[in-house]
C-alpha cells in the first residue's frame, strides 16, 4: 500500500497538489493513503528544499512543481 | 489539440497588443467625453492617471508573470544550491546574487531554503548573496521597469540589486557569522534531495506560466489598484515644488526617511510600481525612489521574522543593517551622479 506524501505549509500550490496527486492515484485504483505534512522539520527531515513537494514511500518525486495528473499517474506508475 | 497546447497563447497576445496600443487615447476620450473633465484640472489629471494606469499595469504585470514564469519552469532552487556549493569566495558571492534573480523563491519558503543551502556546503555569505538578491532583484519589477520606464532604469535597478546582494553577502561572510545561526540549524537531520528529475513538456510549462498568471494577478490585483490610486493622488494633487522640496536631489534626509517609511510597508512588488511612477513623474530624484522601491521590496518586515527562526538576533541585526545601509549607499549615489 504506497504511502503519498504531500509536503507544504499549506499554500494554494500545496493544495492543488494534493488534489491532483488523490486524482491520478483514484484513476489507477491504488489501494493509498495520502498524508499531508506541514511542519518545517518533518519538512526538512525529508530533505526537501522548496515545496509543494510529493514524496511517495520515502522517495521524493516532485519539488517545487506542480505536475498535471497525467504526469503525475506516470510518476505513480514508474515508482 | 494546438490549441489546447497552449496555442491560443498567439491570438492572445495578439490582442494584448492591440488593447495596449489604445490605453492611452481610451483613457483621455473616458475622461473627457464621458465624465467632463479636463485633462489638466487636478481631478482630471488624477482620473485619467487611474484609467490609463490600472489597464497598463495589470496587463504588463500579466505578460511579464507568464514570461518569468515560464523561465522558472527550467530552473529550481536545488539545481541552483548544487551550483553554489561548489563555488568559494567572491565568485560564489556574484553568483549567487545573481541566481537570486531568476531562482524561484517565494519568502515563505525562506527557512527550508536557507537549511538546505548551508547544509549542503553553501558558505554562509554565498547564502546571504542569494537571500539579498532573491527579494531586491525582483524579476517581476525588473520588467516592470522595463515596460513601464526603459532599459536605462531597469539596467540601474538591476546592476545596483546585484552590488548590494554581492557586497553585503560578502561583508556577512568576512564577519564569520557561523555561530549566530540556530543551533537546530546544523543539528537537526537532513538528507539533501537531488533536484527532482521530473521533467516538464512544453504545454505543461505554459500551463503552469497561465497558472502562475491567474495566481498571481489574482492575488495582487487589489495592491496594484491601491497603488495606483495613490500615485493617481500624487499625480493629480501633490505639487511638483512640494515633491521637489521633500524628495528631491536637495534633501539629504529624504534617502534616509524613504528607506524608513520602505521597510515596513510590505507590498509586491507590482503594487509599488505605480507609486515608484507617479514619484518620478512629480520630479523626485531618482535615487530616493530607487531606495524607497528597493526597503519596501527587498527589506520586509515579514520575510526578517520568518529568517528569525534560523537567525540568532544579532545576526538579524547585522543583516538588516548591511543591507539596509547598501540602499542608503545607492540612493545617494544616484542623487549624486544623475
Amino acid at each position: 500500500m504506497p504511502v503519498i506524501e504531500i509536503c507544504g505549509s499549506g499554500c494554494a500550490k500545496c493544495k492543488t497538489l494534493a488534489e491532483r496527486a488523490d486524482t491520478a492515484a483514484k484513476g489507477l485504483g491504488l489501494d493509498y493513503t495520502l498524508v499531508k505534512v506541514t511542519t518545517m522539520p518533518e519538512i526538512m527531515a525529508r530533505g526537501i528544499m522548496s515545496t509543494p513537494a510529493m514524496v511517495v514511500d520515502g522517495v521524493v518525486k516532485v519539488q517545487g512543481q506542480v505536475p498535471s495528473v497525467e504526469a503525475l499517474t506516470s510518476l505513480l506508475v514508474g515508482r | 489539440m494546438f490549441w489546447k497546447k497552449g496555442g491560443w497563447l498567439i491570438p492572445a497576445l495578439l490582442v494584448w497588443i492591440l488593447l495596449y496600443h489604445f490605453l492611452q487615447s481610451s483613457a483621455d476620450y473616458l475622461t473627457v467625453k464621458v465624465f467632463g473633465l479636463e485633462l489638466n484640472s487636478h481631478l482630471g489629471g488624477a482620473i485619467s492617471f487611474f484609467l490609463y494606469d490600472s489597464p497598463k499595469v495589470l496587463m504588463l504585470l500579466a505578460l511579464v508573470v507568464l514570461g518569468v514564469t515560464f523561465v522558472q519552469t527550467f530552473v529550481s532552487p536545488e539545481r541552483t544550491r548544487d551550483i553554489l556549493a561548489r563555488r568559494a569566495g567572491a565568485w560564489g558571492n556574484l553568483l549567487a546574487s545573481l541566481l537570486g534573480i531568476i531562482t524561484p523563491f517565494c519568502s515563505c519558503s525562506a527557512v527550508p531554503l536557507f537549511i538546505g543551502f548551508v547544509r549542503v556546503g553553501v558558505p554562509l555569505g554565498a547564502t546571504f548573496s542569494f537571500l539579498v538578491s532573491a527579494p531586491m532583484v525582483n524579476e517581476v519589477a525588473l520588467f516592470m521597469l522595463l515596460g513601464l520606464f526603459g532599459w536605462k532604469i531597469a539596467g540601474i535597478y538591476a546592476l545596483t540589486g546585484v552590488s548590494i546582494a554581492f557586497i553585503s553577502g560578502w561583508v556577512l561572510g568576512k564577519l564569520k557569522m557561523e555561530r549566530h545561526l540556530e543551533s537546530w540549524v546544523l543539528e537537526m537531520p537532513f538528507n539533501a534531495q537531488a533536484a527532482s528529475d521530473f521533467r516538464m513538456s512544453l504545454p505543461e510549462r505554459l500551463e503552469a506560466s497561465v497558472q502562475g498568471v491567474k495566481e498571481i494577478v489574482g492575488k495582487v490585483w487589489p495592491y496594484i489598484l491601491a497603488g495606483i490610486a495613490v500615485g493617481a493622488f500624487i499625480h493629480g494633487y501633490v505639487p511638483e515644488s512640494l515633491m521637489a522640496r521633500f524628495m528631491g536631489k536637495g534633501a539629504w534626509w529624504s534617502v534616509p526617511l524613504s528607506v524608513l517609511i520602505g521597510v515596513p510597508l510590505y507590498s509586491n512588488a507590482a503594487g509599488v510600481m505605480p507609486i515608484v511612477q507617479a514619484l518620478l513623474g512629480k520630479g523626485a530624484a531618482l535615487g530616493t525612489v530607487l531606495a524607497f522601491m528597493m526597503a519596501v521590496i527587498g527589506l520586509s518586515l515579514p520575510e526578517t521574522i520568518i529568517l528569525r527562526k534560523v537567525l540568532k538576533p544579532t545576526l538579524i541585526a547585522v543583516f538588516i543593517g548591511v543591507v539596509a545601509t547598501g540602499i542608503l549607499v545607492v540612493g545617494y549615489l544616484f542623487n549624486f551622479i544623475l
